[in-house]
């Protein structure tokens, strides 16, 4: 399975995506430059987090811009899997590929910390591997996160099932208090009518390891994976989920408070 | 060239006195032009020239077995094994803080880092050493929350977590706070890069931001007191564009991996001129360059602006002859254009023309080793007399242990910084084993087994009773810090903030300082690659405490034995290491429940401090400490219930009375002296007894004091039951302590 993670200038968590891929999973992946006018044989591409074009304008409004989200949007047309992780999400908004837009926080702050998520969907390419209403600890970064989209949109959302991610307290209840952004009905990720292309604020490809705290955004990762049978098997990818490190019995408790 | 006329209002606009304008005289063999005189001040300033502090700074500690660059360089570089080097600096944005915090505290940021990736190192970590007034005051707010949204906006963007740091308030930083960021990268051990001009002929090149007009004398305003006329003084602070240097960074590093380049640095105080002068006086050679093709922001810029603008995420290159053009395909990728400004050359002069004619040009070595250098005058400060006297009877009565606990836990200086860190990224780049207010800063080195712990520390309260002794405590607060995560602590930097050095009190307390820095790193053999110094934190002529910051590195070996210093399970046994006496002298007691600064410091026996450091070390490494905390302010007290918070657990101990305190005040000096050398660990029952038998053989005293579990903090001190909280009762107050401060002005607005 070869991941695309696509580089706009600015974007920050570039390295971090293509780390999961190359070598949490073991995939093959590339970098693209967003000048580039190929996604190569990507079988997944990824537009990752940080603040492509310095967010200049609008968040992501000029990385719809770039040239390669041509090929973006014609892999997508095709049913090409695309995930967009926080700045990525933005991107797709703007570029029209996912419905809807970011307000500023309503803490009017960047927000850093981990939170809780509940998995509503599980017929997309990245929630295939997950239960039904699973709980994943991610973490979130940003400071406009605040999904937004007119009423009918946001009914036609919740009708169509496309609500793919909510923020949740840590037992699950969708609460105002587990919302850290002011989201409509507490939306952390979306998908589009076909399902191919997902967007979420919060970050799985900091959480695909338990030295850093959580390693519950793999199962994101394993659901591109068993899409395609016979690449990796979701037992094998739990092997290998602690990553570079081995760590000792108990630190997980502390680091993974 | 034609001499402008250099009146005594002209020297005294550009902070030269008439004894330095007559070396520059003697130095040039003929009176400098007002451009030649413009780069003189910049140079010579004390942000740049460290006038002042230098003959204190030669003395510090710098070499060491790891060390692969000492001061003197963009940063300073330990060897951390796998042929991979850590790269790190701090530095103060002080001044620029307080005129316009947003944009100060950003581009202190982007300045730090700048510092690194200069180095040809990947910035890898942030940390922040903070100090501000008391919150009561509005202003103090709004200076304290433009500087965390500045820190977070720039280092946010740029995708380089802020992982740890530490701040602290006191009436002194009112006017004059201070800003300190540290920045960490990895390199090739054997591919950092200097900042050096040579080789006759190759090109220099400028890449980056357009130069403008901001910052223009920037380093001199950092270099004298604020007074009423600070407003005036807002021209010189810069502003600054975090995807301009994400730019910068990635292309620079791309252009790295080439071997193209004889040298780089960046453009901070000074700009141009000092990029130009230092890179051209490391490399022994000369350096020609041409401002009018130096890219430009506005029109109708002097020369004399062009070369002291401090506008940012501005870089000076040494390209080597015949690679220009590998060079600038790369910065094009980037959509940043490198432009041959001009050459170096062999005569060890900085050349400047403007279109073809030679506007300034002085020997290097004169803006650089040779600039002034003064032993200015020190006395012992008259207010120590009194200051270092303490008498607890004075004050009037003692309010019980259980109210000053709770006042202990909602004083902004203890509470949790959770509304501060939580506005940073903390996460990116995927390597932070320990999240911010967990104890020290841990990341871990990717492709390695190791992980590198930072701390950021000083107790200005200790600097201010006793400067010597007050910067030991600082270092072995610091390293101390970092071994408790299990990281054996292996080099330094410093950030040295005073107040005016004209004034021998201050410099009194300067030199003490520094001197007792230096012996504490020589004790505990921890060097001190490089640093900043900050003078004139004054404002209205009140100096601010004397803040030596330290940020200590360590390196620990196994990222998987990495522990925070929070407990871990219920049964788990406490164990104290270090010895509680009878001290208050400048503790968060004093300066909470009677506002006040008296007494001496804390003692220290460094032998007994770095047997500590080794225990724990031992103790983390071979998995037998489960979770280690420092005793710092608020004592033994407050260090137990932080180990609480975070665990959700709660803990039953027993302490020894201090024996050297008088019944009335037993209790009290049990509880919250801040007694050095000490460290709440805790350990799994059946490991108590390696972990009591490895503290005796290092000569550390240890005692097992209780246990973890419940959910109260249980506190007893000779048996007799002095605390009894519910852990989420006192979590709450030490919570929400800093978060209402602000959270009241938004009501309130």
């Amino acid at each position: 399975m070869k991941f695309a993670v696509v580089v706009f200038p600015g974007s920050n968590c570039d390295h971090d995506t293509y780390h999961v891929a190359k070598e949490v999973l073991g995939q093959e992946a590339e970098l693209i430059w967003h000048k580039d006018r190929s996604l190569g044989r990507a079988d997944v591409v990824i537009l990752p987090g940080g603040f492509a074009h310095g967010d200049y304008l609008r968040t992501g409004a000029i990385a719809r811009f770039s040239p390669i989200m041509q090929e973006v949007s014609k892999f997508a047309a095709a049913g090409g899997p695309v995930l967009g992780i926080c700045n990525g999400f933005q991107v797709l908004l703007e570029a029209g590929l996912l419905p809807g837009a970011m307000l500023r926080n309503r803490s009017l702050q960047f927000r850093c910390q981990f939170l809780h998520v509940k998995v509503e969907q599980t017929n997309t390419p990245f929630t295939l591997a997950s239960r039904p209403g699973q709980i994943l600890k991610m973490p979130i970064a940003h400071g406009d996160g605040n999904y937004y989209a007119e009423p009918d949109v946001v009914s036609r959302l919740e009708r169509n099932g496309q609500v793919v991610f909510r923020y949740v307290s840590p037992a699950g209840a969708v609460t105002d208090e587990a919302n850290p952004n002011g989201s409509l009905n507490n939306i952390a990720g979306i998908c589009n009518e076909a399902r191919n292309v997902v967007g979420l604020m919060p970050h799985p490809e900091r959480a695909c390891e338990l030295a850093i705290g959580s390693a519950d955004g793999l199962s994101i990762f394993e659901s591109i994976l068993k899409k395609t049978p016979g690449v990796i098997s979701g037992a094998e990818v739990s092997e290998i989920t602690p990553g570079v490190f081995s760590l000792a019995a108990g630190s997980q408790t502390v680091l993974n408070k | 060239m034609t001499p402008d006329p250099i009146t005594d209002s002209v020297l005294e606009r550009h902070g030269v006195t008439r004894e330095e304008y007559g070396r520059i005289v003697t130095m040039l063999g003929r009176e400098p032009n007002l451009t030649e005189l413009g780069i003189f001040s910049v140079m010579w300033s004390e942000h740049c020239s460290y006038k002042s502090s230098r003959v204190h700074l030669k003395t510090l500690p710098t070499t060491g077995p790891r060390v692969l660059q000492g001061p003197g360089e963009n940063a300073g570089a330990v060897d951390i094994g796998d042929g991979l080097a850590a790269v790190f600096k701090i530095e103060s944005h002080n001044h620029p803080s307080f005129i316009e915090p947003y944009q100060g505290a950003a581009t202190g940021v982007g300045g730090i880092i700048r510092d690194i990736f200069t180095m040809g190192a990947r910035p890898i970590a942030l940390l922040n050493s903070l100090r501000f007034g008391p919150l009561d005051d509005p202003l103090v707010r709004r200076t304290m929350s433009g500087v965390v949204s500045g820190i977070a906006g720039y280092g946010n963007s740029i995708g380089i977590p802020t992982v740890g740091g530490e701040i602290a308030f006191d009436r002194s930083y009112t006017g004059n706070p201070l800003v300190n960021v540290f920045c960490l990268g990895i390199a090739k051990a054997d591919e950092i890069i200097k900042g050096t001009a040579s080789g006759v002929g190759n090109a220099v090149y400028y890449v980056g931001a357009k130069t403008g007009r901001d910052g223009i004398h920037g380093a001199t305003m950092a270099s004298a007191e604020f007074d009423d006329t600070l407003n005036e003084k807002r021209p010189a602070v810069q502003v600054g564009d975090p995807f301009m240097e994400k730019l910068l960074l990635e292309a620079c590093l791309e252009v790295m991996k080439t071997d193209t380049l004889v040298g780089i640095q960046d453009m901070g105080a000074a700009g141009l001129t000092c990029s130009t002068c230092e890179m051209g006086s490391r490399g022994g050679a000369g350096v020609e360059i041409d401002v009018s093709k130096v890219p430009q922001r506005e029109t109708g810029m002097t020369p004399y602006e062009i070369m002291l603008s401090e506008s940012q995420e501005r870089m000076l290159l040494v390209v080597k002859k015949g690679r220009e053009a590998e060079v600038e395909q790369i910065f094009d990728k980037w959509d940043l254009h490198a432009v041959h400004i001009g050459e170096v050359t062999s005569d060890g002069r900085l050349r400047v023309k403007n279109h073809g004619q030679v506007v300034a040009d002085i020997p290097n070595r004169s803006l650089t080793d040779e600039a002034p250098m003064y032993r200015r005058p020190m006395s012992r400060p008259a207010y120590l007399e009194s200051a270092q006297h303490l008498d607890l009877a004075e004050f009037g009565p003692l309010p019980s242990p259980r109210d000053v606990f709770r006042r202990m836990l909602a004083s902004p200086g203890i509470a949790s910084k959770r509304w501060v860190y939580r506005q940073y990224d903390h996460m990116v780049r995927t390597n932070t084993l320990l999240l911010p207010g967990m104890g020290a800063a841990v990341v871990r080195v990717k492709g390695t087994q190791h992980a590198l712990a930072m701390s950021v520390d000083c107790n200005g309260r200790f600097v201010y009773l006793d400067p010597y002794l007050g910067a030991q405590l600082a270092v072995a607060e610091a390293s101390r810090n970092v071994a408790c995560a299990g990281a054996l602590p292996i080099g330094a930097t410093n950030c040295l903030n005073f107040g005016n050095p004209e004034k021998p009190e201050i410099m009194w307390q300067f030199g003490r300082a520094v001197e007792g820095m230096g012996a504490a790193c020589r004790a505990l053999d921890i060097p001190i690659t490089g640093g900043n110094v900050s003078l004139y934190n004054e404002t209205d002529g009140r100096g601010v405490l004397p803040t030596p910051v330290i940020g200590v590195v360590g390196l620990v070996e196994d990222a998987g034995r990495v522990v925070g210093r929070a407990f871990r399970s219920e049964g788990d046994v406490v164990v104290l290491l270090g010895e509680t006496r009878n001290e208050l002298g400048g503790s968060e007691f004093l300066h909470v429940v009677y506002e006040q600064i008296r007494g001496v410091p804390p003692q220290l026996d460094l032998s007994r401090e770095a047997a500590l450091q080794r225990v724990l070390v031992e103790g983390t490494g071979s998995g037998v400490i489960r979770s280690a905390h420092d005793c710092a302010e608020g004592g033994v007290a407050v260090a137990l219930a932080e180990c609480c918070f975070d665990a959700g657990l709660g803990v039953d101990v027993d302490l020894a009375a201090v024996s050297d305190a008088s019944a009335e005040y037993r209790e009290t000096a049990s509880l919250f002296s801040e007694s050095a050398s000490r460290v709440v660990v805790s350990v799994a029952p059946g490991h108590a007894s390696t972990l009591l038998s490895m503290a005796a053989a290092a000569g550390v005293p240890a005692k097992q004091i209780g246990h973890v579990g419940g959910k109260r903090i249980a506190i007893a001190v000779d048996g007799r039951p002095t605390l009894n909280e519910l852990v989420s009762d006192a979590e709450r107050i030490w919570a929400t302590a800093i978060e209402s401060w602000f959270e009241q002005r938004r009501a309130i607005a």
